[in-house]
């Protein structure tokens, strides 16, 4: 019994409850499929789920990245600093992602997507929620700003013995 | 586990200890790797990444999921499915056990899907946050070592297409933005589905490993320190093995995905919200109050959509086993009124709470000789739409906060709120608390 089970954890590679496991999520998502593959729109949402995964993994994260390996050598190449000043790149980075991901999230009041549906259900006309968006970012970057210079201002203790000015 | 043994500490353990069946496959893949396969490997240099990162993301995850997930599942029997009104139909046993939706607490459905809403957003960025944590591992060459391996990365494509989906779907739902071009209710009830399948699977498969990451290092000391040392190789392969400088401490990176939460947890409360408090969901529909007065709180479905006008002549038929009366406003104002502070929540996550008076429902029941309803079946003037009639229990029936409301606020409905009479009942969501009654029926077995 033993060896049989030896056997089984070495052909597959692990545990035979592993194997249940991941057969059980997959009945479950076969049973969905099938019930909905009559469906008109089975196609779009099939290339919805599949593409949200690759769209994040290969596109957002791609993005996101780059942008932040861009800025890191922006910063990096005028960095003149001393380690102990705080770092003017995390002051730029928190207000800028958190910019990205607010639009990401509040995209289609931004981009006005839906006016007719936002109608419908709301009885008034949907105004661009672009400028607020814009005044939001730049209220982030202007805190994140001010803290940098209080920061600057106000030197931590510990690290003061390696300023060297 | 991973191909680039070269990148990595000699003595770092791999999970399995032989490539499982078939093992020429994989050799053969380990050998021949495609083009850039070798060089990515080498490129993930963040000193953040670790067992010990992710496993702090995956616990708020743990904790917060579920509480979506069960928030989803009972928007969809608030519904009442037993009598065929939720979407989607048929949904197999893919469901909660059968339930009547309580009438208590009244406030019960608006922190339900309240919280399914606002939780779901506010959880976005961990949910980035934990996929830029093991990103590389997406990046594995060979990307499978045995056949468990090949079925786990399946399941994972389940878990993060799933999430994604949920999100994104929901999202857009919330803004109005159809953008999908599907059923809304059919892909996010059954996308939870298989995103839940996959979430299971994925947490009894990692909860141990997630157990003992946590113990290796005490958040409490982890949030007092500001360095930036990576986290020692593990088996999982997430440290990098040639750590870049870092930039931000482990302290830092939380600090900053909580921080996220928080920002999006400010914009989106908002709209469950009354008075100038509302208008914090800077960014949101429901962050707006469309007017002044007694009628100036948000509306779902406006009149125009319905095809919905100003009548004179409009009379409430109410029907019971074998009595019909009909009523006129003038009539209904007549009879006993009664005025409650109710809240109505939106499905789509945002509230108001509102003082509504009317003729209580089991008044009109007994009006028409049925004393004791097993449900009532209240119809709208408009013609289409999927909300033009609802189906009520008896406990919504018979709570005595139950209305067929004339009133909201001191003042006669708007068109908008549902004048001449709409439905009001506790904890019922508001796509069932019918506006432009035409006609209720009572029912009763006995
Ligand atoms: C893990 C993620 C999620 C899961 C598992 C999940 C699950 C569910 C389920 C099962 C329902 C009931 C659907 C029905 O009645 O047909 C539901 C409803 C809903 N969900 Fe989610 N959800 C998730 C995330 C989200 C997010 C992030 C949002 C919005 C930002 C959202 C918005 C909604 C809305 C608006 C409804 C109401 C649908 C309706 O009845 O009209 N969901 N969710």
């Amino acid at each position: 019994m033993r060896e049989l089970s030896a056997r089984f954890r070495t052909g597959y590679g692990s545990s035979p409850r592993h194997l249940l496991l991941v057969v059980g999520a997959f009945a479950v998502t076969a049973w969905i499929v099938l019930r909905l593959a009559g469906e008109p729109t089975a196609g779009r949402m099939l290339l919805w789920f599949v593409g949200a995964a690759v769209a994040h993994d290969f596109v957002l994260f791609p993005v996101y990245a780059l942008a932040d390996r861009t800025l890191r050598r922006t910063v990096d190449a005028r960095r003149a600093a001393p380690r102990s000043r705080p770092s003017v790149l995390n002051h730029v980075r928190f207000p800028a992602l958190a910019s990205g991901l607010l639009f990401l999230v509040y995209l289609p009041g931004i981009l006005r997507q839906g006016r007719d549906t936002y109608l419908a259900a709301t009885g008034l006309h949907r105004q661009s929620y672009l400028t607020r968006w814009l005044l939001v970012s730049a209220a982030l970057f202007l805190l994140s700003g001010a803290w940098y210079v209080l920061r600057r201002a106000r030197p931590r203790q510990g690290s003061r013995q390696d300023s060297s000015g | 586990m991973s191909g680039n043994d070269f990148t990595r500490a000699p003595e770092s353990p791999r999970t399995d200890p032989a490539d499982g069946f078939p093992r020429g496959l994989w050799r053969a893949m380990d050998r021949y790797p495609p083009p850039g396969a070798r060089g990515i490997a080498g490129r993930w240099r963040s000193p953040l990444r670790g067992p010990w990162l992710t496993s702090v993301y995956g616990a708020v995850l743990l904790a917060g999921l579920p509480l979506v997930i069960i928030t989803g599942l009972l928007d969809y029997a608030a519904y009442s499915p037993q009598f065929g009104q939720a979407f989607p139909g048929d949904v197999g046993w893919l469901r909660l056990p059968p339930f009547d939706w309580p009438t208590r607490p009244s406030w019960l459905f608006r922190v339900t899907q309240g919280l399914h809403v606002t939780l779901g957003i506010i959880l976005i960025p961990v949910v980035l946050a934990k996929l830029w944590s093991v990103i590389p591992k997406l990046f594995d060459w060979p990307p499978a070592r045995s056949l468990a391996q090949v079925l786990e990365r399946l399941s994972l494509l389940l878990l993060v297409g799933g999430i994604l989906f949920q999100i994104g779907t929901g999202l857009l739902n919330i803004q109005y933005a159809y953008l999908f071009g599907f059923d809304f209710y059919t892909a996010h009830y059954f996308g939870a589905w298989v995103f839940t399948a996959a979430f299971v699977v994925h947490v009894a498969l990692r909860l141990p490993r997630l157990v003992s990451a946590l113990r290796s290092r005490p958040l409490r000391r982890e949030l007092h320190t500001p360095t930036i040392r990576p986290e020692p190789p593990d088996p999982d392969g997430l440290v990098p093995a040639r750590p870049d400088t870092a930039t931000i401490s482990r302290r830092g990176a939380l600090t900053l995905v909580g921080g996220l939460s928080v920002l999006l947890a400010a914009l989106t409360v908002g709209q469950t919200l009354d008075g100038v408090w509302r208008r914090t969901a800077l960014l949101l529909p429901r962050g707006r109050q469309p007017g002044e007065g007694p009628n100036g709180f948000p509306v779902n479905r406006s009149a125009a959509a319905a095809g919905v006008q100003m009548t004179d002549g409009w009379r409430l038929t109410v029907r019971g086993k074998d009595r019909e009366v009909t009523l006129g406003r003038a009539q209904l104002l007549a009879m006993r009124q009664h005025t409650v502070r109710l809240p109505i929540g939106c499905v789509e996550g945002w509230s108001t709470l509102q003082t509504w008076t009317g003729v209580r429902l089991r008044d009109l029941a007994a009006l028409v000789g049925v004393s004791a309803p097993d449900s009532a079946h209240v119809r709208s003037l408009e013609r289409a739409g999927l909300f033009n009639q609802a189906t009520l229990q008896a406990n919504q029936v018979l709570d005595g906060d139950s209305l067929l409301a004339l009133r909201v606020n001191g003042a006669d409905l708007s068109l908008d709120h549902g004048y001449p009479a709409r439905v009001i009942v506790p904890a019922l969501p508001g796509v069932h608390c019918t506006k432009w009654v035409a006609d209720i029926t009572f029912r009763s077995d006995a």
